[in-house]
């Protein structure tokens, strides 16, 4: 399969490099290690493999046959139909990253739009062309923070409002990583998880404090003093965002942050349950060459062509190997242009509707909620599109009435947060109408809803 | 290549010119000319700053190849050129001349054992060409 | 040919296309009463294009066209398996029980995907010789960077303090030292010896007691199997180091060598390069690791697993595990599983014999081309390759041509160049990997451009330093763009 070689090429081909059979080129091979069996099945047709995967596919919950409100750090959108005929043009899908940039313009010039896009987005100088994903993002921004500081401060004030595996995936990064540490102040209720508690912690030692917008929990806070405070004892703060919510919510570049991240996923990238996503990172100009990943430049080419190349590459692996700031080298490519398409098809207006459907049903939500007995919405400070309610019962109950009525219910906090107990975390899109809203609902409350899914 | 005498080399291919108890330093002709051109070049501390020989100082990159630049000599730093920094391409044009990086004033005399003069750094660039 | 290239190739960005009030995209009315927006806390403008659907479409569609991709031909770039992506591959990834799937579901409602993940896991490793897989990393490096930080974890956990220089042979990718740097040790350099193996002699030398392991690559970047291979690991092991596999080179050995056979105790696959799923454009890219029995507990999770075993009446249940000293989370979620299905279609096509016939053609393609190149382009190392093999691009009689011109003037003959200065330890490197999906016709077209561009190097030597000229684009002033940053429009 895949191999188009007739016999008589074979042939051909063996005749011209003088060895008899194709085996012949292996004897650099320990011949006690060579052709091993691997025990796998015969080949499958095409045919067969799409029956296969088919049945596999089947055999999962898609979110277009339930209602759902997970959200978590991934979230159920409407992805544009034009998004998916584009990014599956081969030119785009079947290139590599653009080294030659004469004949990769369209790579190109397609992260350069993703990086301008960010950055307008965020309220920053400048991106890159993307890490994997949000967590691994945030982790990157601990790194330059390093650097920023040549290995002097090791602190990374965290906040607890950052999402779980984002924090667990910074400490595997950090670990081993020249003395630098993270810390977080403590939380007795979701109310302890502020800025203020930051404002306090922020010292001399702290070379970058790192904050969630909207955060794990969906609540919203203006960073700008938490910036102040950051600054004025000469550290750095990182935002890590939805970029959603940015369709509404004042910029962290108008905030004062440093450094922007994010996971992307929520731009026209489907869940596909867990990835591939998209790390966004973006940043105030002075930090550009502390940033690592691709960066695309614009320039001109010996024919007077504006035009884009891959640019700072002096930061990069291949260049400074155990010097680098990164050992990156790929990015999320198809996913930053996904990105791009989708934030040129919204457009101004349309990124502003999805932000603005996913804020009100979020509340409505919250508030038909709040009026059944025995829950209660945990949320005091402005939120986007995410609460925490407290439950009257085990969230895992709950949960498995409403899975019986087609309902993903959200995300279980009890399981990481101990002071979370019975504590479920709801996102609402623009993909859940009024009624799904008012079935979850009537299921919480202990009734049935009228309609099957 | 130029090649100035009365200067000491590095193996780094860093130059010293001593006078008095002030050493000033930068990076040889040959150096600028391996990177090719230089498109940004930082020195990283600050006059007031005291170093040791060995100490990095600065960086300097081309779109092709990026190099930290150590000091030779050991002493304080009294005083550091922000026209590299501003204007990289000084490098390339005068490397010996207003491309010096810093002025360190000396804290004793010069360990000169690792160091090469005019004539055995010649030798030793030569040695490098293909 | 013609010899005067084109201008006027420039597209406008999507922010010069937009027109205030245009529309590409409106979504329903709101069902729900709104709600006031927090005081102080929205935007004042959101600059984004204003576009129709059209115009998006337009405008992608004419940018896809300045690219050149492996649906648009040969793709010989060395190190990273430019092998023709199956379309079967597309479209079953993008089945609605697979795309539209929540990464916090119940298990329960996601067992197709958690068995897709098993069985992937166990494919791995039956082609790795490996005991435990973890499908999390994002791509090649982030898996170099699981599997050395799995070898710091082990070490740890031994109370092995003092190991903390990781061996790299100086013919190595760049992201090994940077891995190794990233995971806290120090990066000691190996030389390759004259016949492209690693030095033996000198690899004893730094052999010791501080040893933490050796990053290989084999294949190495030459495209030559190390003929001592078993010697070094086995040399590494006795200094009670661990020896990590760069998987980057893997399309030679399918079928051919297991690594676990020949000693290695971590290693990588790049999904992207061995298993035929798209580059992307530079990602996203999948970077599994495989390793061996004593390491399974510190790879990064979680991992895919049984967690009820079959019954008569019940499949088995599969769910997701932490290995329990594991190095650690090294992302958001589980991987990249849109791009774990298409490695798993192409697998279960291949199937056993499809599997080896991969690593057979792929090296019997490389070394028809390098016999063929050979006799016109100098070949440092003249031993048979495997997958891929790297020529000088110097040629005798065109003294003030280089690697660079002869890549460039490629893709006047539409061909991709392979890739340039690569690996450092050779001159002038052109590093060419043809894959098993070319055929001898495809590869016969590109030798006879590489003779006439040896031949026009002598003749009209000046016609390379122009190239291309055929292309859309000529070569870019790289130099600007580093000086005077423009990173957005």
């Amino acid at each position: 399969m895949f191999i188009p070689h007739t016999e008589s090429e074979r042939k051909e081909m063996l005749k011209a490099i003088g060895v008899e059979k194709i085996e012949d080129l292996f004897t650099a091979i320990p011949e006690q290690h060579r052709f091993p069996k691997l025990g796998m099945l015969h080949g499958m047709t095409e045919m067969e493999v799409s029956a296969q995967l088919k049945e596999m596919a089947e055999a999962n919950l898609s979110l277009s046959n339930a209602v759902s409100f997970l959200g978590a750090g991934a979230y159920y959108h409407y992805i544009p139909a034009a998004i998916d005929m584009l990014i599956s043009r081969g030119e785009f899908y079947t290139a590599y990253t653009p080294y030659q940039p004469e004949i990769s313009q369209g790579t190109l010039q397609g992260i350069f739009e993703y990086q301008s896009l960010i950055a307008r987005l965020t309220g920053m100088d400048a991106a890159n062309a993307s890490h994997y994903d949000g967590a691994t993002a945030c982790a990157e921004a601990g790194i330059l923070a390093y650097h920023q500081f040549r290995g002097k401060r090791k602190e990374i004030l965290v906040s607890p409002g950052l999402h779980p595996h984002y924090q667990s995936v910074m400490r595997t990064y950090l670990s081993d990583f020249d003395g630098m540490y993270m810390i977080s102040p403590t939380f007795n209720s979701l109310e302890d998880i502020n800025p203020q508690k930051l404002i306090d912690a922020v010292d001399e030692n702290t070379a970058m404090v790192m904050v969630q917008y909207p955060d794990f929990f969906g609540q919203v806070f203006d960073f700008t003093e938490l910036a102040e405070a950051c600054h004025a004892k000469g550290a750095l703060l990182c935002v890590c965002v939805n970029p959603i919510a940015l369709g509404l919510l004042k910029t962290p570049g108008e905030m004062g942050a440093d450094v922007v991240v994010g996971e992307g996923q929520p731009l026209g990238i489907p869940l596909n349950y867990g990835g591939p996503y998209l790390g966004i990172f973006a940043v105030k100009k002075e930090l550009i060459r502390k940033v690592s990943g691709r960066i695309v430049g614009q320039t001109v080419d010996n024919r007077g062509q504006k035009s884009y190349v891959l640019t700072l590459t002096a930061r990069e692996q291949h260049i400074r190997r155990e010097k680098a700031t990164s050992n990156i080298c790929s990015n999320q490519g198809l996913n930053a242009l996904t990105a791009a398409i989708y934030l040129s098809l919204l457009g101004k207006e349309g990124l502003k509707e999805v932000a603005s459907l996913c804020y009100n049903k979020a509340h409505y939500a919250a508030k038909k909620i709040s009026e059944l007995k025995g829950f209660e919405i945990l949320n005091k400070d402005p939120f986007f599109h995410e609460f925490v309610v407290k439950c009257p019962k085990p969230v895992e109950e709950l949960q498995e009435h409403l899975l019986e009525h087609g309902i993903l219910g959200g995300y279980d906090l009890s399981g990481s947060y101990p002071v979370f107990e019975n504590c479920l975390l709801i996102a609402v899109t623009e993909m859940n109408s009024k009624q799904d809203i008012d079935d979850l609902c009537l299921v919480l409350k202990g009734g049935h809803h009228h309609h099957e899914h | 290549m130029k090649i100035e005498s009365g200067l000491l080399y590095s193996q780094n291919d860093e130059w010293v010119r001593i006078e008095g108890d002030t050493a000033t330093i930068g990076i040889t002709d040959y150096a600028q000319s391996q990177l090719s051109d230089i498109v940004f070049a930082e020195v990283s501390i600050e006059e007031g700053d005291s170093v040791e020989a060995g100490d990095c100082i600065g960086t300097v990159e081309s779109v092709k190849a990026a190099s930290d630049i150590y000091t030779p000599v050991s002493g304080t730093v009294a005083a550091v050129n922000e026209a590299v920094a501003d204007e990289p391409e000084i490098i390339n044009k005068e490397a010996f001349g207003a491309a010096w990086f810093i002025k360190v004033t000396l804290d004793g005399a010069v360990d000169e054992s690792e160091l090469m003069d005019a004539a055995a750094y010649e030798k030793y660039c030569a040695e490098r060409e293909h | 040919m013609s010899t005067k290239p084109t201008t006027g190739n420039e597209q406008k960005t999507i922010f010069e296309l937009s027109s205030t009030g245009r529309r590409g995209m409106r979504y329903p009315k709101c069902d729900v009463p709104e709600t006031e927006l927090p005081a102080g806390l929205v935007r004042d403008e959101l600059p984004l294009p204003e576009l129709s659907e059209a115009d998006v479409v337009r405008h992608f569609t004419n940018l896809s066209e300045l690219n050149y991709s492996l649906d648009n031909g040969f793709y010989p770039l060395g190190s990273c398996t430019m092998k023709y992506n199956p379309k079967i591959d597309e479209k079953l990834s993008r089945l609605d029980g697979f795309v539209n799937v929540h990464p916090l579901q119940p298990i329960e409602t996601v067992q197709g995907s958690l068995l897709l993940m098993y069985e992937l896991q166990g494919m791995l490793q039956r082609i790795s010789g490996m005991d435990a897989c973890t499908l999390t990393p994002a791509a090649g490096a982030h898996g170099e960077f699981s599997g050395v930080k799995t070898i710091v974890a082990w070490h740890q956990a031994q109370g092995h303090d003092k190991r903390k220089i990781m061996l790299i042979p100086d013919s190595a990718h760049g992201t090994n030292p940077a891995t190794s740097a990233m995971s806290g040790l120090t990066v000691k350099p190996v030389p390759t010896d004259e016949r492209g193996n690693i030095d033996l002699e000198k690899l004893s030398a730094l052999c010791n007691d501080e040893l933490a392991g050796i990053m290989i690559t084999n294949p190495n970047t030459l495209g030559l199997f190390d003929e001592h291979i078993v010697e070094v690991n086995e040399m590494v092991h006795k200094a009670g180091g661990l020896v990590y596999g760069d998987g980057a080179n893997m399309n030679a050995l399918l079928g051919i060598a297991h690594p676990g056979d020949l000693g290695f105790d971590v290693m990588h696959f790049n999904l992207h390069k061995t298993f035929a799923t798209p580059h992307g454009g530079g990602g996203p890219g999948s970077g599994p690791i495989c390793a061996k029995a004593f390491l399974a507990e510190y790879i990064p999770g979680p991992v895919a697993c049984v967690l009820e075993e079959e019954t008569e009446e019940l499949p088995p249940l599969y769910g997701l595990k932490m290995p329990e000293e594991s190095m650690g989370q090294v992302r958001s979620f589980w991987g990249h599983f849109g791009v774990m299905i298409k490695a798993y279609v192409y697998i279960l096509m291949l199937g056993e014999e499809g599997l080896r016939r991969v690593s057979e053609y792929a090296t019997l393609n490389a070394n028809y081309m390098m016999e063929s190149l050979k006799k016109v382009y100098p070949l440092p190392f003249d031993r048979p390759c495997m997958h891929e093999f790297v020529l000088e691009g110097k040629l005798p009689n065109a003294p003030e041509v280089r690697a660079l011109d002869i890549a460039k003037r490629l893709m006047d003959y539409k061909f991709h160049p392979p890739t340039n200065y690569f690996p450092l330890i050779v001159h002038e490197a052109l590093m060419i990997e043809p894959t098993e999906s070319e055929s001898k016709q495809v590869l016969d077209e590109f030798v006879a451009a590489m003779l006439a561009i040896a031949k026009e190097a002598e003749e009209t030597p000046q016609l390379l330093h122009d190239a291309p000229l055929t292309t859309p684009f000529g070569r870019m002033d790289e130099v600007k763009a580093a000086k005077d940053l423009i990173l957005t429009a």
